[in-house]
């Protein structure tokens, strides 16, 4: 089965990878809602699970970026229904703050994208995925700011931030 | 080094039916300090819990990662397992390969890769991992009940019979709720208030239970066991100490206004008990309506009243009461007439709606129990009731059904009959959902032996023409058009969630769904639970309940309350924030972002005997959001549990797949 694998991975045309970070309290929900509700989305996606969507670091999204992945989801509860009564709209400062910087460095804003998405949207959930999968296929692989090695270097670039 | 144990689940089809479970398995073994790695068919089963102590044991392993459901299903699960082997409960993470994975994705090879760069991330996690260590933090045994309908009235009384304290806050002026309303109750035709007034007294003379009527919740703050909350008491203007419930005030009292108790269909005065029964006994000065507050001169019940219990000057008063547990009971709305403009959209004063017919049924209501036509007070002879009005209807973004409605028409079908024995009575409905004990039989008690006519289709529009209202609809068994000449219309509006449901839910932390229906924890298996610890949820905020379902889910909140209040303390959750002094630059920028106010400053004396300030975070105020730690420049503050290593490694694991 292995092998199966590896030769049906290169034989298709190139499929972005996007990570998600959920908050547990909504959009993790939400995206097992997506699950029991059998609703299907594109198999591109990773998911990661936060506390609050106020706990993702914008270094979090760079990382990831440098580590790779072609494109970025974070998404947290609707405003106004952030469990931590305010996590999300702190997130919501930061990252207006990260997509300026992200512009300025050369990175299609759309690589990272954020969205509200409830405990009981699991539909949502899988259109949001399937925009941001659409949006970062659209624009190709994630070569700018990819380092060369992948992860052999994105580990050491991890070592030298702690 | 660590010594990582691997468990994949098949979860029966569930996931092995998509993901190459075994091949995971396999491949996980390969990866950095993974000791052993396997799959089984249910791994939350006993024996599937068996093989990971057992695994632990054999292998020493020190930390576990079990691939299989969503951890918001089976944490506490796995966490009890691995503790139970001596393994500390934190070193146990979770890869979500069912719902985030079999379920969404078709794909056999792309769902098996994804299954393992997910477990991966979870490994490269749990290799982070320490071990945390709870907490213990007080519990207030006191519980706060908001709603003092049926639901509200059944919590209050459960919780204060084993022996807890609780508060009972209505907005209303009396407890009751909208059960207080009603006539009769299906399927029994038990009298409503028969039923609800003992059991209104019972909450009354309780010692256990104090009731805040005229009163809303303004905030509340804290956590499960540790709530504050902060109660407005409207004032009254009535001394409840020293009124006797004479009424003769509200005989005197010169201006009269619609009565929201009978919706529109009878007075009140300004100065009024809402229903004869009502609990307390204590009428309300309405100032909005009262002579003396708009105009400044009357005072008439001041003379009147002989215990000298009027008092103008009352103002409102702000209790605040410590808490462990809040129950939600704050029931339902109808929803608005204007949202049928085929029907009217309520200018035609004979198209009212069911729970108006319950005022006018009544032999305390507005009618004295006389079935009239609101616009000349004759006696209808044609009655037509049309369900699901504003229910099941997509084009007003309310797919859902209202379930009282159709039981609810048929006691309205059989009393009208019971009343007016010639009347002809029609029921427009779309099916009848009569899914409920005695309830079938209960809906074919009217059609046979009462004679109620009714006709399965919507009725498209009604008009008024020579005094009569015309509905026009079809029938869609005989498939034609239909056109009644009625006297009046009943109309079995949408249960909607109240109108400030939001803002209850923001206050209290409760999710709520696209129609503001608050969200329980788990919709089969806690029912009554809420994700904030400490908030339970009872009856009609929920969803559409009729009186048994409320009646029962409040007994069912109340136990779980109870439960709650069988600890002698509370286990606090250790994934809180942590601030290392030594890193810190006294920003205090996150003192102005945590939202609980867990972090402070203080003094502390250094070994050399000088004293420094040093920011602390409060263990037990501090809910672990992490808004701190991702905005701490110095990167002094750590979240136990999600570590900025724990979730760069996991980015790292998906870096080297590439």
């Amino acid at each position: 089965m292995g092998a199966k694998l590896e030769t049906k991975e290169k034989e298709k045309k190139w499929e972005p990878k996007i990570l998600a970070f959920l908050c547990r309290w909504c959009s993790y929900a939400g995206a097992d809602l997506t699950g029991s509700s059998r609703t299907s989305y594109p198999p591109n996606v990773r998911i990661l699970r936060v506390p609050c969507s106020g706990r993702v670091n914008p270094l979090f999204i760079l990382k990831t970026l440098r580590s790779g992945m072609d494109g970025v989801l974070v998404s947290g509860c609707h405003p106004g229904d952030c469990h931590y009564t305010a996590g999300n709209y702190n997130a919501r400062r930061k990252f207006a703050i990260l997509a300026r910087l992200l512009e300025y460095v050369g990175i299609d804003p759309r690589r990272v994208q954020f969205s509200w998405i409830s405990a009981s949207e699991g539909d949502k959930f899988a259109k949001v995925v399937s925009k941001v999968v659409a949006d970062v296929q659209a624009l190709g692989p994630n070569e700018l700011f990819r380092l060369p090695q992948g992860g052999q270097t994105a580990k050491g670039a991890a070592s030298a931030h702690e | 080094m660590a010594r990582i144990g691997v468990f994949v689940c098949h979860c029966g089809t569930n996931i092995a039916g998509t993901v190459d479970v075994k091949y995971v398995a396999e491949e996980m073994s390969k990866e950095k300090g993974v000791i052993i790695s396997r799959d089984y068919k249910y791994m939350c089963s006993d024996p599937g819990q068996n093989i990971i102590k057992e695994y632990i044991r054999l292998y020493k392993l020190d930390r576990v990662v079990v691939a299989s459901c969503s951890p918001l299903l089976h944490e506490r699960t796995f966490q009890n397992t691995v503790k139970e082997e001596g393994l500390n409960p934190y070193l146990m993470e979770m890869a979500n390969i069912r719902e985030q994975c079999s379920w969404v994705h078709k794909d056999r090879a792309e769902a098996t890769l994804k299954a393992i760069e997910l477990i991966k991330m979870s490994v490269a996690k749990v290799r982070m991992n320490e071990p945390l260590f709870p907490k213990r933090i007080p519990l207030e045994r006191k519980a706060l009940v908001i709603g003092g309908g049926i639901s509200g009235m059944q919590a209050a009384l459960d919780i204060a019979m084993v022996g807890h304290p609780v508060i009972l806050v209505e907005r209303a002026p009396s407890i009751g709720g909208r059960m207080a309303q009603f006539d009769k109750t299906f399927p029994t035709l038990d009298c409503a208030a028969c039923i609800l007034t003992p059991k209104m007294v019972d909450v009354r003379s309780n010692p256990n239970i104090r009731i805040l009527t005229y009163s809303e919740v303004e905030s509340v703050e804290g956590y499960v066991g540790n709530f504050e909350v902060k109660i407005r008491k409207k004032a009254r203007s009535v001394d409840m100490s020293k009124c006797t419930g004479c009424g003769e005030c509200m005989q005197k009292c010169p201006s009269r206004v619609d009565s929201e108790f009978d919706l529109g269909l009878g007075k009140r005065k300004a100065i009024y008990i809402p229903f004869p029964q009502a609990v307390p006994n204590v009428p309300v000065i309405d100032r909005a309506h009262c002579r003396f507050f708009t105009q400044g001169k009357c005072k008439v019940c001041q003379k009147v009243c002989p215990a000298e219990a009027i008092n103008y000057e009352q103002t409102d008063e702000i209790i605040t009461e410590k808490v462990g547990a809040i129950v939600a009971a704050t029931g339902f709305d109808l929803s608005d007439p204007n949202d049928y403009s085929e029907y009217g959209g309520g200018r035609y004063k004979d198209v009212i709606n069911g729970l108006q017919f319950e005022r006018m049924i009544n032999a305390s209501g507005p009618t004295e129990g006389h079935l009239k036509r609101p616009s000349d007070g004759k006696e209808p002879k044609t009655i037509v009731f049309i369900q699901c009005v504003g229910s099941r209807d997509e084009n007003l973004g309310r797919p859902y059904c209202s379930k009282m409605c159709c039981m609810y028409t048929a006691k309205h079908a059989i009393l009208t009959k019971e009343h007016i024995p010639d009347a002809q009575v029609y029921v427009f409905y779309i099916d009848i959902r009569a899914a409920g004990k005695n309830y079938e039989e209960f809906v074919r008690r009217a059609i046979e032996q009462y004679g109620a006519n009714y006709l399965r289709g919507r009725v498209s529009r009604i008009f008024e023409k020579n005094g009569k209202l015309i509905v026009r609809g079809a029938d869609t068994l005989l498939r034609s058009q239909v056109e009644i000449e009625a006297d009046m219309v009943v109309l079995a509006t949408a249960l909607v969630a109240r109108s400030d449901a939001i803002k209850v839910a923001q206050m209290l932390g409760i999710p709520y769904d696209q129609n503001r229906f608050f969200t329980e924890m788990h919709p089969k298996l806690a029912p009554v639970e809420n994700v904030t610890a400490g908030i339970y949820l009872t009856g009609a905020c929920q969803a559409p309940k009729d009186i048994p379902d409320s009646v029962a889910s409040a007994s069912g909140a109340s136990v779980k309350v109870c439960v709650l209040f069988a600890n002698e303390e509370l286990i606090s959750d250790p994934m809180t924030a942590q601030i290392n002094p030594a890193l810190c630059s006294l920003c205090k920028t996150c003192v102005d972002l945590c939202p609980f106010s867990a972090i402070v400053e203080e003094e502390v004396k250094r070994p050399d005997g000088q004293t420094q300030r040093q920011m602390r975070v409060i263990d037990g105020v501090c809910h672990g959001c992490g808004a701190c730690v991702a905005s701490c420049r110095p990167g002094a503050i750590t979240l136990k549990g999600y570590t900025d290593q724990q979730i760069f490694s996991e980015i790292e694991s998906l870096a080297s797949n590439f």
